[in-house]
């Protein structure tokens, strides 16, 4: 299927890695990614904070570009990203609001038969691979399962918020990413803080925000018996990783020392893609010492299986 | 035919925005009347003596009341002119008052709009044609549907005046909700202690029939005569052997069936007494369970029992039963809260229901009273109680209060306090309910005698972690709103008071008895205030919970009023049939038998006259819906007060003038 | 403190507009406090959500509008999730925070600033350039030194490209905001 392909400004910056790892899962899974030509940034949570329709009027020029590739669909990495182009679409289909945002652009946007914009609709690459591609697909790719590392998975505030505009997995009990994870031999322990929010951009002006909530985050996954935690924004991972040893500082606790990957890094490592699709290098916490332990429960587990298969051999 | 009108001021509520004097002149240009005038109260004693005194004076034939809603008073004037020797239904009602001045403001068109309702009216009345009721037989039983308290007292009650009652009780056993709970509110009162003496009693009157584990399968008939089909479930044990010893269910193999009467807090075996004061007292096998109907292996239950009672291939059984009269008390069930996902949806084993709690706390329960919390066994230290977890939220559909929470959670509130000193108690509440006689007072001895935190906020979310010793701790996120303040609980175990909707299947058994229910399936009341216990069906009546959330007192004091309505219906020696039925003109009837098959009320049957068959009303049955009117290809039946002749001249009155 | 004249105070037709901008019925909140207690930046909020939806509910625009709360508040919409009455807080509370931006009642630089900042770069080249919205947010406020203390992390492991990306489409960009600005004033 083809995609228009929208990788939002971090995919340049702090999520290379999420950029690099996307990518590569997506020709993985035969979806056909169409980057937008001359995209722009979608202008995040300042732009709706400051204006409905200034947001909106940037993200409508994507979406305008994103017709050109003949795709039925933008896809986003970023839940923020894809949250404001969704939001974009859904508060365009009022003629009274399309017709403000029209008065930015150079050209007005189409218009569909109730007078609303007629633009492209947008989803997130996660809820593309769960509700296009599959489970089963991507269970059926595995060549080197995750050995039962129990994850956590961290879902932030807007992959399957605002409800109405979201349209995808559970507000509170999200399961789209547990269910790729155990797709990949992962252990998804229950996790009662998914949609729990990091602290966004906050720490920009305050650290103390993200460094609190990230810290709580951290520290309830390391107390459930975490080894990892999985997550699906680049704005959450940089909370989680980068900012790891601040948060736990921040809410006094010893440094977490949990690995926070991308999902797309572990469908990579789970399909066997080379390196350069997952780009583990760009961590800020260390996780080869977890992926030692994969090593290690591999080497085990497949010399059982030798073992079991010789026997089964003599006996036969 | 001579014609009489009277105009009601309704004091102000009529005559504020209706010039009535204009109307009762208007009037007085209509076709047939006679006589009319404007009066202050015309329902009123004076207000009805001067109808009669009009009647007579005039010589009227006929009396129209511009006034209130039909609903209200019709009755009311039907008895007037009757008493001054007219026919009942030589009356009619204008409704001047819901219909005219309660919705508008403007005096000018109020007044035109009711002098063409009076018209309207007085058309109509120019058609009526005295009708005279049928008597008919009555049934002196009465159905009484549920055996929760509420039931058990309408049956109690019914049965001391000489009353036949048949009771259909789903469970295995009667005694409903009450019977699972440890201690009533505001008392703490042992529950079963109170109820056990009048379940005995239902077991011992011979004037009750019980039909436990069975469900009512349809009614047929009418106020006075309703045929009731029971299906009893098979319980694969033939009570009249089974003396309740308990044997099998000592030998059962078969551990692992959730214990529905310990609300799945614990297990139970495949054949189960629910608990030690069970009426009746007898066993009965889960087939999802048991391993001889399952898998055909087993049979110890059979081989250990002393009487021989276990019937592995016994069936539902169908009975029939007459009855004149039906009370509907089939309770509540708690609502679905597993949406809550914040609140673990039903994943978190320490966050549990007040109503397992109640097992829990019981000395008849599971855990024989001691409060341990289920995923550990640990003695809680801090408990939390929510409050109003699925009531009040519009956002799961539930926008009403459920009546009795408030209350039940002070009264666990201080009894997990007598229970365990040590322990805290935080209740988080939106308002605290309580206005029942000695009831504030009682939520108010649980902050200043047992030292309940109360805490005014809902609860956002709860959210488990492992603490440094390795147990389970559930972060309770809640606010403060008085204090303005986010505030946080680590708890132990959680206890949702989760609120009440009309029981499962509620909608289904409300279909079978015609009568009316809510989104919420809780059965409709005739009206709200004046007639609690009465539905718009005759010989239907409502108690306890099923009518809408309410506490055992008010559950028990619905079930003697319901009681006491049957008494009253079975006073009289016969019914009368309202005379507002089908009547088929037998000219125009060519039997095409299209009125029989709609008739909601089997009234219709088919009759041979002088050689031809010709559609016949069973007067006493028929209930005047109308439905066989609207069918009738051949227009050969009409509704008697209700001709065609009549609506038309009605519409002609409002149309062509 | 002074004590409110509620009778003289209530400003009914800013509860109107608030719900009219927002498309939210404020009449139905119940002051529950759910939206508060799972409010992640409750901790930091001098007024509570549930008190500025209550501040709103009276018409007491000051209390409503003159907060930090409205600038701190992250749009996680947990509070829009978990609503009893299906009331849309998140979008009460941006609503807000932009009639308090049209009033002059920004009662946070820094968080203001520092969307400047980042939509000043999106304005300029088309895109959101990291490093440089940092660096000009603590030109501005001369803050966010917190900040430094993850600067080595992120420069080790080149996650701060110091080479902006800019887009053949900024013109097009910058009129969007030209505009927006012009509308605006």
């Amino acid at each position: 299927m083809k995609y228009a392909y929208y990788p939002g400004c971090s995919g340049h910056g702090t999520s290379v890695e999420y950029e690099a790892s996307t990518r590569a899962v997506c020709r993985a899974l035969n979806m056909d990614l169409v980057e937008i030509e001359d995209w722009n940034c979608c202008g995040s949570t300042p732009a709706h904070s400051v204006s409905h329709e200034l947001s909106a009027a940037l993200s409508a020029r994507n979406l305008m570009q994103a017709s050109k590739t003949g795709a039925d669909c933008v896809i986003s990495p970023c839940p923020s990203c894809s949250s404001n182009l969704k939001m974009a679409r859904y508060r365009m289909q009022k003629p009274a609001f399309k017709a403000r945002v029209d008065e930015l652009l150079d050209a007005p946007t189409p218009a569909n038969a109730e007078g609303g914009a007629d633009l492209m609709e947008t989803c997130s690459v996660l809820q593309a691979i769960v509700e296009n591609v599959g489970l089963e697909n991507i269970a059926s790719r595995v060549s080197y399962p995750l050995e039962g590392i129990k994850v956590v998975t961290y879902y932030g505030c807007l992959l399957s918020r605002p409800v109405q505009v979201a349209k995808f997995d559970d507000p509170e009990n999200p399961v789209s990413l547990d269910n790729i994870m155990k797709a990949l031999g992962a252990e998804v322990l229950p996790f009662a803080l998914k949609t729990e929010c990091c602290g966004a951009a906050m720490g920009i002006p305050d650290v103390n925000i993200p460094g609190s909530l990230s810290g709580r985050i951290l520290d309830t996954a390391k107390a459930v018996g975490a080894e990892a935690v999985i997550t699906a924004c680049p704005l959450c991972h940089m909370n989680l990783d980068l900012r790891q040893r601040q948060a736990a500082r921040i809410s006094g606790k010893p440094f977490f020392g949990l690995p926070v990957f991308y999902y797309t890094q572990m469908i990579a490592l789970a399909f066997g893609l080379p390196k350069d699709a997952m780009r583990l290098d760009k961590l800020a916490v260390n996780p080869y010492p977890l992926l030692d332990k994969i090593a290690e429960r591999r080497k085990v587990r497949v010399s059982a299986e030798l073992e079991a298969m010789k026997a089964a051999g003599a006996a036969s | 035919m001579k014609i009489g009108v009277f105009v009601c001021h309704c004091g102000s509520n009529i005559e504020a925005t209706v010039d009535t004097a204009t109307v009762a002149k208007i009037a007085l240009t209509y076709p047939d009347v006679v006589f009319s005038e404007d009066t202050m109260y015309t329902c009123s004693e004076p207000g009805q003596e001067n109808i009669v005194q009009a009647i007579k004076k005039h010589g009227l034939d006929g009396v129209v009341v511009a006034s209130c809603s039909p609903r209200m008073h019709e009755p009311t004037f039907r008895r007037t002119v009757e008493r001054a020797g007219l026919n009942r239904y030589m009356f009619e009602m204008a409704n001047i008052r819901e219909h005219v001045s309660w919705i508008g403001r403007d005096r000018e068109a109020n007044t035109n709009k009711a002098a063409e309702l009076v018209r309207l009216a007085v058309e109509k009345l120019r058609r009526n044609a005295p009708l005279y009721a049928k008597q008919f037989d009555v049934t002196k039983r009465v159905l009484v549907i549920g055996g929760g308290v509420a039931g058990i007292q309408a049956a109690l009650d019914a049965a001391e005046s000489g009353i036949g009652v048949v009771m259909v009780e789903r469970e295995s056993t009667i005694g409903g909700k009450m019977a699972k709970l440890d201690k009533t509110f505001p008392t703490i009162d042992c529950s079963s202690c109170v109820l056990a003496p009048k379940m005995v009693d239902v077991a011992q009157n011979p004037n009750i029939t019980l039909y436990a584990h069975s469900e009512v399968e349809s009614i047929s008939g009418f106020v006075g005569n309703f045929t009731v089909k029971i299906r009893k479930r098979a319980t694969y044990v033939d009570w009249d052997k089974c003396t309740g010893c308990g044997t099998c269910t000592e030998k059962c193999p078969t551990k692992n069936v959730p214990d529905a009467f310990n609300e799945d807090i614990s297990t139970c075996r495949a054949i189960n007494i629910p608990f030690p004061q069970a009426i009746p007292k007898k066993a009965t096998i889960n087939p999802d369970y048991c391993r001889k109907i399952k898998e055909g292996k087993c049979g110890v239950c059979a081989k250990v029992c002393p009487t021989g009672a276990i019937v592995y291939d016994m069936v539902d059984e169908i009975v029939e039963e007459k009855v004149g009269a039906i009370i509907a008390a089939t309770g509540y069930d708690l609502v679905d809260w597993t949406v809550y996902k914040e609140y673990g949806g039903g994943t978190y084993p320490d966050v549990i229901t007040s109503l397992q709690y109640e097992r829990m706390m019981s000395a008849s329960g599971p855990t024989a009273g001691h409060i341990h919390r289920p995923s550990d066994g640990m003695e809680p230290k801090n408990i939390v109680f929510i409050q109003c977890v699925g009531s009040r939220d519009c956002s799961i559909g539930r926008p009403y209060c459920s009546g009795f929470c408030c209350m039940y959670t002070a009264k666990q509130a201080i009894m997990t306090k007598d229970h365990l000193p040590d322990a805290e108690a935080f209740v988080f509440y939106m308002d605290i309910r309580a206005p029942g006689k000695m009831y504030d007072e009682f939520t108010r001895r649980a902050q200043e005698e047992y030292g309940v935190q109360y805490i005014r906020g809902r609860v956002s979310a709860i959210q488990p972690t492992v603490r440094p010793d390795g147990r389970v701790g559930y972060i309770v996120r809640g606010a403060d709103t008085l204090l303005g303040e986010s505030v946080e609980v680590d708890a132990d175990m959680v206890v949702l008071a989760v609120g009440v909707e009309g029981s499962k299947g509620a909608g289904n058994l409300a279909e079978k008895l015609r009568i009316s229910y809510d989104h919420y399936g809780f059965f409709m009341e005739s009206h709200v205030k004046l007639r609690p216990v009465e539905t718009n069906t005759a010989g239907v009546y409502l108690a306890g919970v099923c009518q809408g959330p309410k506490d055992i007192p008010a559950s028990v004091a619905q079930g003697s009023a319901a009681a006491a309505k049957v008494m009253a219906l079975f006073s009289k020696p016969k019914l009368e049939n309202d005379p507002q039925v089908s009547v088929v003109d037998i000219k125009r009837c060519v039997a095409c038998g299209k009125c029989i098959q709609v008739c909601p009320y089997q009234a219709i049957e088919e009759v041979e006259i002088r050689g031809q068959k010709k559609a016949h009303v069973i007067e006493t049955v028929c209930q005047g819906c109308g439905v066989c009117t609207a069918t009738c290809p051949q227009g050969a039946i009409q509704v008697a007060h209700f001709t065609d002749n009549q609506l038309l001249a009605e519409v002609n009155a409002l149309c062509l003038s | 403190m002074n004590i409110t004249r509620l009778d003289k105070a209530r400003d009914l037709k800013f509860k109107r507009q608030v719900e009219e901008e927002s498309g939210q019925n404020l009449s139905t909140c119940y002051q529950c406090g759910k939206c508060t207690a799972g409010c992640p930046g409750a901790q930091v909020y001098d007024r509570q959500v549930s008190q500025i939806m209550h501040a709103v509910q009276l018409g007491l625009k000051e209390e409503a509008l003159k907060n930090r709360s409205l600038w701190l508040c992250l749009s996680c919409s947990t509070c829009s999730a978990r609503c009893p009455n299906n009331i849309d807080v998140a979008a009460v509370m941006e609503t807000l925070r932009m009639m308090a931006r049209r009033e002059g009642w920004v009662q946070d630089r820094p968080i203001e600033s520092f969307w400047k900042a980042f939509l000043d770069t999106v304005h300029a080249t088309g895109r959101s350039y990291e490093l440089g919205v940092m660096a000009d947010y603590m030109g501005r406020t001369l803050r966010g030194w917190g900040n430094l203390e993850i600067a080595p992390m992120a420069l080790r492991k080149n996650k701060m490209p110091f080479i902006p990306s800019v887009i053949h489409g900024r013109k097009e960009v910058a009129r969007i905001f030209k505009r927006y600005a012009e509308k605006r004033s």
